[in-house]
């Protein structure tokens, strides 16, 4: 797997959310995908729940019109910083296991901002239809288990 | 309205009502530590954790009684035993870690005293000197210096601890109708499926009461409201303990809710015809309790929640962390024996609660926003009038039963 190619396509991925073109999040992932928030402490002693948890493209569209919709929070947005993958193998589906890590800033509507997550994102990466590279998987692994007052954007 | 100002130095009650509450509660840094010492630490059961956490002789958990740290153990008989985490010697933590399995004893590591699985003091690292110097004096008595210990008591695989001799026992305390309603849900061995904790920037009692408040969640909730997870239109209502503080509410769909207009009619944001959801299996559910019940929010005072919402099963716990700030720690669970198709679809409507839930993200913020509402309104009141100004149990979930409930049991403790 390219690593430039996996660099792009984190780049495109933060600065989509960053950007607040939430819309265009779902879009990164491929139809039948995972995509689940969750920490450390749950992945070492192997609990499964997620903070978020989408077992399908249709989920995350979904995560994204309750965001625009539905639900109530102050207004906030995010500034990811992303550092570089490591292709840890290939899986059995022929999917590029990456795991890459991540800082997330969280900008509130009264100006503060403040580190609101770390942790590292562990991927199964594969190409499209056309050629362009998706997720299959995206496991967001938080360092911590403590989140103030609440998630509504997606890491 | 204006109450006087000295009143929350002797904890005055507005107009004896608990269909009032002065705003200074929630902000009172010497209500606080009162409520520290006469709710938590006095004759109350706080959640400490599930028997399924601590299975096997030697698993233990940390957690907090109010500010009171507490390792929670079973024991070489089995039984669930929780003292102070506290080192006699000095006071330091004798267990640091949030869980674990010490086999006989805790050791502190700060000088190394030691304590059995019931909190006895037994070690003393060199108790007696080197050679004959140093040591302990021979008149030192180890059974006097231990860990305070508190009695506890277990409920469908839920651990209780209190550090009161006077404490009632916990079933008299919530009463038939409440037991009844956590028996419904913990019927059999559970398994745990996550933890997460959402850090609240408002004080501990506006979550509780918030748990309690039947009467929002159709409002706040737009998930609620729209896909009639719970409607005040629909069936239910709210079962109240014998002393307010414990309760436990229910809905149950009715046939033509969905053609009621009455959410309509009264403009509410929540009811959104043309919101749907592109995967509906979020809502797919199984009627697993077989009694029609979609959605049981129940509480014991003053600090623990279980919930049901579909086949989304939680236990809550509130820990306070000053006058304004409070950690919710969620723990996630289903049965341990749920076929594969279960747990995904749990593992689905999880997404409905928790720091990042469809639902819960907004009670998350709604505290802290009467916390910042009432910033300079502690001489007033607030209104809790729905439905009367009792706290018995309703038919009804169009009421503040069960937060007059809270209030009530609230100011006997704290004896206001």
């Amino acid at each position: 797997m390219d690593l430039t190619r996996l660099v792009e396509l984190n780049a495109a991925y933060a600065r989509a959310i960053d950007n607040e073109q939430y819309e265009e999040w779902p879009g990164f992932f491929l139809e039948s995908c995972l995509y689940k928030v969750t920490t450390a402490e749950n992945v070492a002693k192997g609990l499964e729940a997620g903070l978020i948890y989408a077992d399908s493209r249709a989920m995350l569209q979904d995560r994204i019109s309750a965001l625009r919709q539905a639900n109530i929070y102050e207004r906030q947005r995010y500034r990811h910083i992303v550092g570089l993958p490591t292709v840890l193998g290939t899986s059995d589906g022929g999917a590029a296991e990456v795991e890459t890590p991540f800082l997330i800033v969280r900008i509130m509507r009264d100006g503060k901002m403040e580190v609101f997550a770390t942790g590292c994102y562990r991927d199964k990466v594969k190409a499209n239809g056309d050629g362009s590279l998706r997720f299959a998987e995206r496991i967001v692994v938080c360092d911590g288990s403590r989140f103030d007052t609440l998630v509504a954007i997606p890491f | 309205m204006d109450v006087p100002h000295d009143s929350r130095a002797i904890g005055l009650w507005p107009e004896d009502s608990v269909a009032r509450v002065p705003y200074w509660v929630y902000q009172d840094g010497d209500n606080y530590k009162r409520e520290l010492r006469r709710l938590f630490e006095g004759a109350t059961w706080t959640f400490v954790c599930l028997e399924a956490e601590i299975p096997n002789r030697g698993d233990y958990r940390t957690n907090q009684v109010g500010a009171l740290p507490v390792i929670v153990v079973r024991g070489a008989d089995g039984a669930i035993n929780c003292f102070e985490n506290r080192c006699a010697h000095r006071g330091a933590l004798i267990a640091f870690d949030d869980a674990g399995n010490v086999e006989n004893n805790f050791k502190c590591i700060y000088h190394a005293w030691s304590y059995d699985l019931c909190g006895n003091l037994r070690g003393i690292a060199f108790e007696h000197g080197i050679n004959g110097v140093g040591g302990m004096p021979r008149d030192f008595k180890r059974e006097t210096f231990a860990p305070r210990k508190l009695r506890t008591t277990t409920l469908y695989g839920l651990v209780f601890a209190t550090l009161s001799p006077d404490t009632p026992p916990i079933e008299e305390v919530i009463g038939v109708e409440v037991l009844g309603r956590i028996r419904r849900v913990l019927n059999r061995p559970i398994r745990i499926m996550g933890r997460f904790t959402q850090a609240l920037p408002n004080n501990w009692k506006l979550y509780v009461e918030n748990v309690k408040d039947t009467y929002h969640a159709s409002l706040l909730h737009l998930f609620f409201g729209t896909f009639r997870i719970t409607r005040l239109t629909q069936g239910g209502g709210v079962l109240v303990s014998p002393d307010g503080g414990s309760h436990s509410s229910y809905t149950i769909d009715k046939a033509g809710d969905a053609q009621s207009t009455a959410y309509r009619d009264q403009g509410i944001r929540t009811e959104k015809q043309d919101y749907k959801l592109a995967d509906p299996r979020l809502l797919d559910t199984v009627d697993e309790f077989k009694d029609g019940i979609q959605l049981q929010i129940l509480s014991v005072f003053p600090s623990f929640i279980l919930q049901q919402i579909h086949n989304c099963l939680a236990v809550r716990q509130v820990v306070p962390r000053g006058v304004d700030a409070m950690d919710l720690k969620w723990t996630y669970f289903g049965f341990a024996d749920d076929p594969p198709e279960m747990t995904a679809r749990r593992l689905r409507q999880q997404n409905l609660v928790g720091p990042a839930g469809f639902v819960s993200m907004e009670d998350g913020c709604v505290g802290g926003f009467v916390q910042r509402g009432i910033a300079a309104a502690g001489d007033q009141v607030s209104a809790i009038e729905m439905g009367g100004r009792t706290t018995e149990s309703q038919a009804t979930r169009a009421t503040e039963a069960s937060v007059r409930g809270f209030w009530k049991a609230y100011r006997r403790h704290m004896g206001y």
